[in-house]
């Protein structure tokens, strides 16, 4: 059975990335790509990424030789081929977007044309898994079931197969992931829309399929290599059954449920069918199970790396991605080693001596109209993973990551109107549900029958919720016995003074006293079963005694993000590994504490401790009393570090870099704003609102509305909105009060039509070291997340230039900096005011990092260590720009009004160099999901003054770029009146030409729609047309002056080859720039 | 749910750790070894050759899924290996209160009662497992904590581990199980049902004869010969050692050993077994196919192995285990017989190996034919 012979090694290598995070795509890419990299380069293999997420870790300088920062497109992947004379490419690492890519550039014979090898699993197998009746087919063959369904090529088919079906049925679309455009449709009433959003955006093919609501939902991660070794190295349970997407659902690892038969069934259908289809590497295979029987459904197999091969990765210790690079560069799995036991080999089955949880973390509450129940879409925008060694532990610690305000699975977290309704048709809350129908006297049973919970779950919460009660009795005393059964119980120092009604602080004191302390537990692989030298660790109160000592060398702990939720994700992750990785390369120990399973910072052998665990008070003291670091890092990881800063520096911790007094004077808005009187800078005016009743008058004081309301102490603007008339006042500040009650609520004038602009920058002892001015494209009212990024910036005036510089530096030495920075300004003419001042890594970091060549996460490390840095590079003087520009994930998102506000919405970025604003900015959109148009324009301006303001490009639209125009209403009126002709279309369907039958008919391939401004929610029309853009995917921008850049900039390049060069060829000094100096 | 009566687990070096009791009240003694499966511990707990032993299970959570119906007399349907509940005692971190699954009649606890086997919860049995890992398996003591030590050591229920254990749990006398045209000869020193079954499941009907019975008479009417598994030392089954030798001489029947049938088809050779620091058991066990060279993952549990450089000429390791180099498997060169040490009826355990039925049968067929 053995191979005879293996495939040539391959020496030069195109690795496609994911681009942009967004939706159902995150964090968990990079980390596989990042693998993958690594596993390449240690077998000297010429490395080449095209990937054109500038904030991720795999597009770091020392990780692939060459780096394209582009688009993943077949035209551009084939340019890079022949660039770089690739021999073979990689496509299981960069999610969907590299397998379409890679399935488009076979599709069009462009890799047989190229003399390219596809190493691993083989495009004919991807094809297999990806076509849902091709699939189907292939299961067949060996016997293996799968849901009944159809595949359809058209709404038509598919209304013909659902009535064959029957209802309730489900609706899936093929070559897609994070559920996309699939669901439940429960009456032929709700077809035609289901299959309008199903085939919405180019879909070519809807499964009509047998409904399996309720029944268990499993998952396995397979991998077999090019020897037909194949092991399976974990599997998963969702503790929501099926319907709800695995992405959606609460999952644990190993399954919980299942018995030895049917563990083993799975597993062995799963080698089976992965064997058939020829998978060489890793592939992802997802079951139903029915509850009541041995009955089993194959869902589908993902032929690549997924977020559940990351989950698994970082449950079980196994390194799916590096194993299955090895696989793909022809190892067999008995000729890799066990990295975490230096003594075995990766042919084997972790055995786990704990349990993980998976929860998601959603953030619709920022999204005006959003749906909110969760089904078999993906919503959610990041996860964590809790380990240990009961279900109470986990689940327990796994909710308080989340970062939600709430304080475990408390009962009370939440008030629900209508019980029943939330634990049917479930959204992010119904785990609090069912605690709360627990408290209430529910029965298991009961529960179960509404929500198709294993019992198993619920009877596990029991003992949770009753803890949560005893800790509120009356009478309760904070004794030994009650302290160790709800610590055992997963509860947080917190949850227990909180629950007896105690000081902060009371459960740690009494800890301490009763030396009842957390033990620190190895993630293994072989449950103990051979000495490993393991430096994953967890914390655990069911063990009693922890696996390793501290050692005695210097060492320094690094806290990382936390959970990715919008306005905080795989930025900050880039900039806690960089910080990890300089201070290794100064001799440093490095314990990392991290609980994101998406992320590379997680990845054991990027420190020399990874504390898998929360990020909370109470656990970084646990860990900074037992490792006895020389100091705490808590400025790379955003804001959920920077937060504890002051709590941790009064428990006596030492904070590296600005002092934790300072930080605290940049957040406090009122000490803050006295500051920036004192040194003469200019601020946006503002007051502190208490009570809603004082809130008109202060307003006219502030010289009337718009006013921006917002709490302090929140990243990426959560809560905060713009009030345009007193009402609105009225809403938002009650809305707001809710966010942070513990925080005034503060007012300040919203300046219009004033230009946005950031420094970062890393400061020592005082001193502006380095630093970057980048410029928004958009007007300030665009969240800086939202914005689109030019550095150096283009059209500021120097004197304005000069100005930032001095303010960051009068900061600088004002709070003492030593460590990274950014402030926000905005700028008028030549009048500049500060908005807000962080003193951590921005998100920005990576950007301007890469775009200067200087990287800021490590120099700032070395800062605030006291080590000299390199010397400053100024960077205003690139002779290339880049472009940082979002990427939303609305067409995810049922209901959302995608529009751009104060608060921050997209779930992802990009950035590209060149060698002017207009070559790096078509590259940026581009890589965000823009496409040239080539049909026609839709205008529909709202605002007058806007209609102005875009005459020029609307007649470049018309003279230059040839392409019809379509205008709304007043819009066409405006265009008539200044010559430029256009035809008139109305809003909604019905009289004469409308807008959205156009779209739908795809005559308009790109649209311009500004909302009315100050129309907090679009007017409803305008709103019907940015939605039918966003389910189209036809490109959409909501903003002038962005719209206005990319006029320009398609008229400027128009007929011209826009270069794709190499990020090395952009910044060649830094390539012989040592990395650890 | 675990009565809260505090129990003890005493190891030889003096190890203690506390728990709750969940099984009967009555003090034990034995072997204590760990097993690092996640699931399967109705096979586990019924497979003969933990007899005699003390359980430790790294996986924290027991009993999720709680024990089905017990069996009817005399039959031997699965998950259950065998009539009862073989090992001494259960250790584990955290037994299910309530279990779940449409199996399920009545948690572990309620098992473990009404065959009175003591059971212990509470107890951190990965801090546990790496001390037997570091001294090797050790005798321990199972008893309420209330209970003083001398007592413990006198009046604790231990198991005769020498030839005693497996007239123990052998079946008394010959069972025959009609499954098909080919005769299979299962050697019973304590087999597991699920060999028997995927005898039968493959069409051969199955004549089950404990160690000690005249056994050259039922060889030489069979088509095909099974040496089954079984507890403690293989050279404490001398007897049958010297039985086997005689029909390896006396008939050419295909010999397939699995698990204690590898380490006896190895001494009945002329080789020699010896005992690994704390054995394996799991189901996570790579193993390579030296022939071939295709790994498999094997289900596990044995303390004895067979000595690689022991093997008389004309014998060779077949399998290797990838993690440790343990032989797991021999073959002859001239006669159609060989042996594993891992158990390809799984049960519990990934079935990977389970075409080794399927390729001795197809042999015991050509050489009837
Ligand atoms: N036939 C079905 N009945 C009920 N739910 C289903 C069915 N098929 C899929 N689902 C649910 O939809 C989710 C997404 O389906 P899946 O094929 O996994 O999409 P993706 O490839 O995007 O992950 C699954 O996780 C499951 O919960
Ligand atoms: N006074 C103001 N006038 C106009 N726009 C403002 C003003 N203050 C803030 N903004 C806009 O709101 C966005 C978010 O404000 P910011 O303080 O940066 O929130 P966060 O702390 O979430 O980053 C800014 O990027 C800017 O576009
Ligand atoms: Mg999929
Ligand atoms: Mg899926």
């Amino acid at each position: 059975m053995n191979r005879q012979s293996k495939p040539a090694k391959p020496r030069r290598t195109l690795v496609l990335g994911s681009g942009a995070l967004q939706i159902g795509q995150a964090g968990e890419f990079d980390y596989s790509g990042s693998q993958a990299i690594k596993a390449l380069k240690e077998d000297g293999v010429y490395t080449v990424l095209l990937n054109p997420n500038i904030a991720t870790i795999q597009t770091s300088e020392g990780m692939a030789d060459r780096l394209y920062l582009f688009a993943v497109t077949p035209e551009i992947a084939a340019e890079v081929i022949r660039k770089e004379r690739v021999d073979s490419i990689l496509l299981s690492f960069g999610g969907q977007t590299a397998l379409n890519c890679g399935i488009a550039l076979q599709e069009r014979g462009l890799l047989k044309e190229l003399g390219v090898r596809v190493l691993g699993t083989p495009v004919s197998a991807i094809l297999d898994t990806e076509d849902r009746q091709l699939f189907v087919d292939r299961l067949k063959e060996i016997g293996v079931k799968t849901a009944r369904s159809t595949a359809c090529g058209s709404a038509a088919e598919a209304r013909r197969a659902a009535g064959k079906m029957g209802y309730p049925l489900m609706l899936r679309a093929g070559f897609a992931l994070g559920g996309k455009g699939s669901g439940i449709v429960s009456r032929a009433s709700e077809l035609p829309a289901a299959l309008k959003r199903a085939f919405s955006g180019g879909v070519r093919q809807v499964l009509v399929e047998e409904y399996l609501g309720g029944w268990k939902e499993i998952e396995y991660e397979v991998v077999r290599d090019g020897g037909d070794n194949c092991i399976t190295v974990c599997n998963m349970e969702n503790l929501d059954p099926m319907g709800i997407h695995t992405g959606e659902s609460i999952v644990v690892a190993p399954s919980q449920t299942l018995n030895d038969e049917e563990y083993q069934m799975l597993r062995t259908i799963a080698i089976r069918t992965v064997r058939h289809l020829g998978i060489v590497g890793e592939c992802n295979i997802q079951y139903a199970l029915n509850p009541d029987s041995v009955d089993y459904r194959v869902i589908e197999v993902n032929a690549r790396l997924s977020r559940s091969s990351a989950l698994a990765s970082k449950a079980t210790g196994y390194p799916l991605a590096y194993v299955a690079a090895k696989i793909a560069l022809g190892y067999d799995l008995p000729e890799i080693p066990n990295g975490i036991t230096k003594k075995t080999t990766a042919f084997f089955e972790p055995a786990l001596d704990y349990l993980v949880c998976k929860a998601p973390r959603w953030d619709l509450t920022k999204f005006h109209g959003a749906v909110k129940q969760i089904g078999s879409e993906m919503k959610s925008v990041g996860e964590v993973m809790a380990i240990g060694r009961t279900f109470p532990e986990v689940i327990q610690k796994a909710l308080r990551m989340l970062d939600i305000g709430v304080m475990g699975l408390d009962p009370g977290a939440f008030e629900f109107a209508d019980l029943e309704e939330e634990l049917r048709h479930a959204t992010p809350r119904r785990i609090f549900g069912v605690a709360r129908a627990l408290r209430e006297g529910m029965s298991v049973a009961r529960i179960h029958e509404i929500t198709h919970i294993d019992p198993w779950f619920i009877h596990a919460m029991v003992p949770v919720v009753d803890m949560f009660g005893r800790l509120r009795a009356d009478g309760a005393v904070l004794d030994p016995e009650l302290l160790r059964d709800a610590k055992r119980l997963g509860f947080s120092d917190q949850a227990i003074d909180d629950g007896l009604r105690l000081q902060p602080g009371s459960a740690r004191a009494a800890r301490v006293e009763h030396a009842l302390r957390p033990c620190f537990a190895q993630i293994d692989t072989l449950a103990a079963e051979f000495p490993a030298e393991t430096n994953y660790l967890y914390s655990t109160y069911h063990a009693t005694a922890s696996d390793i000592a501290p050692t005695a060398r210097r060492k320094v702990m690094v806290l990382g993000a936390g959970v990715y939720r919008i306005g905080s994700s795989v930025e900050f992750d880039w900039c806690c590994v960089n910080a990890v990785q300089t201070l290794s390369a100064l001799g440093y120990e490095t314990i990392m504490v991290n609980y994101n399973p998406e992320t590379v910072s997680t990845d054991y052998d990027i420190c020399d401790r990874l504390v898998f665990d929360e990020i909370s008070l109470e656990s970084v003291l646990d860990i900074y009393e037992r490792e006895k670091p020389e100091g705490l890092i808590v400025s790379m990881g955003g804001q959920v570090p920077n937060n504890l800063a002051m709590r941790l520096h009064r428990a006596g911790v030492r904070i590296l870099g600005t002092d934790p007094e300072n930080i605290d004077r940049a957040e406090n808005r009122q000490v803050f704003s006295a500051l920036l009187d004192r040194l003469g800078i200019d601020q946006p005016a503002w007051r502190h609102v208490t009570d809603a009743g004082s809130a008109e008058r202060i307003v006219r004081e502030l010289g009337g509305f718009p006013v921006l309301v917002r709490p302090s102490y929140v990243l990426s603007g959560a809560a905060m909105s713009i009030a345009h008339e007193p009402n609105e006042l009225d809403r938002i500040l009650a809305r707001a009060k809710r966010v942070s009650p513990d925080h005034p609520v503060v007012v300040s004038k919203f300046e219009t039509r004033a230009r946005e602009i950031e420094i970062d920058a890393v400061a020592e002892r005082g001193e502006l070291v380095h630093w970057a001015i980048s410029e928004h494209i958009e007007d300030a009212g665009v969240h800086s997340g939202d914005a689109t990024l030019v550095l150096p910036p283009q059209g500021v005036y120097i004197a304005t230039i000069r100005r930032i510089r001095r303010i960051a530096a009068e900061l600088a030495s004002a709070l003492a900096i030593t460590g990274p920075f950014n402030v926000q300004f905005l700028a008028k003419h030549n009048l500049v005011k500060v908005i807000e001042c962080n003193l951590r890594a921005s998100r920005s970091f990576p950007f301007v990092s890469k775009v200067t060549g200087v990287n800021f996460a490590a120099e700032a490390t070395r800062r605030m260590l006291g080590v000299p840095g390199e010397n400053p590079v100024a960077s205003l003087e690139l002779d290339h720009v880049g472009v940082k520009a979002p990427m939303f994930s609305f067409g995810r998102l049922a209901g959302v009004d995608p529009m751009l506000g104060v608060e921050m919405a997209s779930t992802g970025e990009v950035g590209c160099l060149g060698d002017d604003l207009q070559e790096a900015l078509l590259h940026a959109l581009h890589a965000a999901g823009f496409r040239y148009p080539v049909k026609g324009v839709l205008l529909s301006l709202g605002p007058v003054e806007d209609k102005y303001w875009f005459a020029d490009e609307a007649r470049l639209i018309h003279e230059q770029l040839h392409l019809p125009i379509y205008a709304t209403g007043g819009t066409a009126e405006a265009l008539a009146a200044l010559g430029i002709p256009c035809t008139a279309v109305a809003k909604q369907p019905g009289d004469g030409k409308s807008a959205m039958e156009l779209i739908d008919a795809g005559e308009i391939d790109l649209i311009v729609n500004v909302p009315r401004e100050y129309d907090e929610y679009g007017r409803p029309d305008g709103y019907l047309i940015r939605r039918r853009a966003v389910e189209t995917g036809t490109p959409l921008f909501t903003d002038l002056q962005l719209a206005r850049a990319l006029i320009e900039a398609l008229w400027r390049k128009r007929g011209v080859e826009l270069p794709i060069r190499a990020w090395q060829e952009f910044l060649p000094a830094t390539r012989n720039r040592a990395r650890s100096d | 749910m675990p009565n809260k009566q505090r129990w003890r687990l005493e190891l030889e070096d003096g190890t203690v750790s506390l728990g709750f009791g969940f099984g009967a009240g009555r003090a034990v003694a034995g072997e204590v070894v760990f097993n690092t499966a996640m699931s399967g511990y109705v096979e586990s707990l019924t497979d003969p050759s933990y007899r005699g032993q003390i359980l430790v299970l790294t996986y924290p959570l027991a009993g999720n899924y709680g024990v089905p119906a017990p069996r009817a007399r005399g039959s031997i349907d699965g998950p259950y290996e065998s009539p009862r509940i073989q090992v001494q005692g259960l250790v584990v971190q955290h037994v299910a209160g309530e279990p779940s699954h449409h199996l399920s009649t009545r948690s572990l606890g309620d098992w473990f009662l009404s065959e009175s086997v003591p059971a212990v919860t509470g107890i951190d049995t990965r801090t546990l497992t790496r001390r037997l890992r570091e001294h090797g398996t050790m005798r321990g003591w199972l008893s309420p904590d209330s209970m003083p030590l001398d007592e413990v050591r006198r009046d604790a229920d231990e198991r005769d581990m020498r030839e005693g254990i497996f007239r123990e749990v052998a079946l008394p006398d010959v069972v025959r199980y009609p499954g098909g045209s080919l005769d299979v000869l299962v050697i019973d020193a304590g087999a597991k049902d699920n060999i028997v079954r995927s005898l039968c499941a493959r069409g051969a009907s199955v004549t089950r004869a404990p160690w000690h019975a005249d056994l050259a008479p039922l060889a030489e009417k069979a088509d095909g010969i099974v040496i089954g598994n079984g507890p403690g030392d293989p050279k404490d089954l001398g007897p049958l050692v010297a039985q086997l030798r005689e029909i390896m001489g006396r008939f050419r029947r295909p010999l397939f050993g699995i698990c204690l049938g590898n380490q006896i088809l190895c001494l009945a050779a002329g080789g020699d077994t010896g005992k690994l620091p704390y054995g394996h058991r799991g189901v996570n066990q790579p193993v390579r196919d030296l022939l071939t060279g295709r790994c498999y993952i094997t289900s596990q549990n044995h303390g004895y192995a067979v000595r690689d450089d022991s093997l008389p000429t004309g014998w060779r390791p077949w399998f290797v285990n990838v993690n440790d180099g343990s032989n797991e498997g021999i073959r002859s060169d001239h006669d159609p017989y060989f042996s594993v040490q891992f158990h390809p009826e799984a049960s519990p355990g990934p079935q990977d190996t389970a075409y080794l039925f399927d390729d001795f049968l197809r042999l015991a067929a050509s050489m009837k034919a």
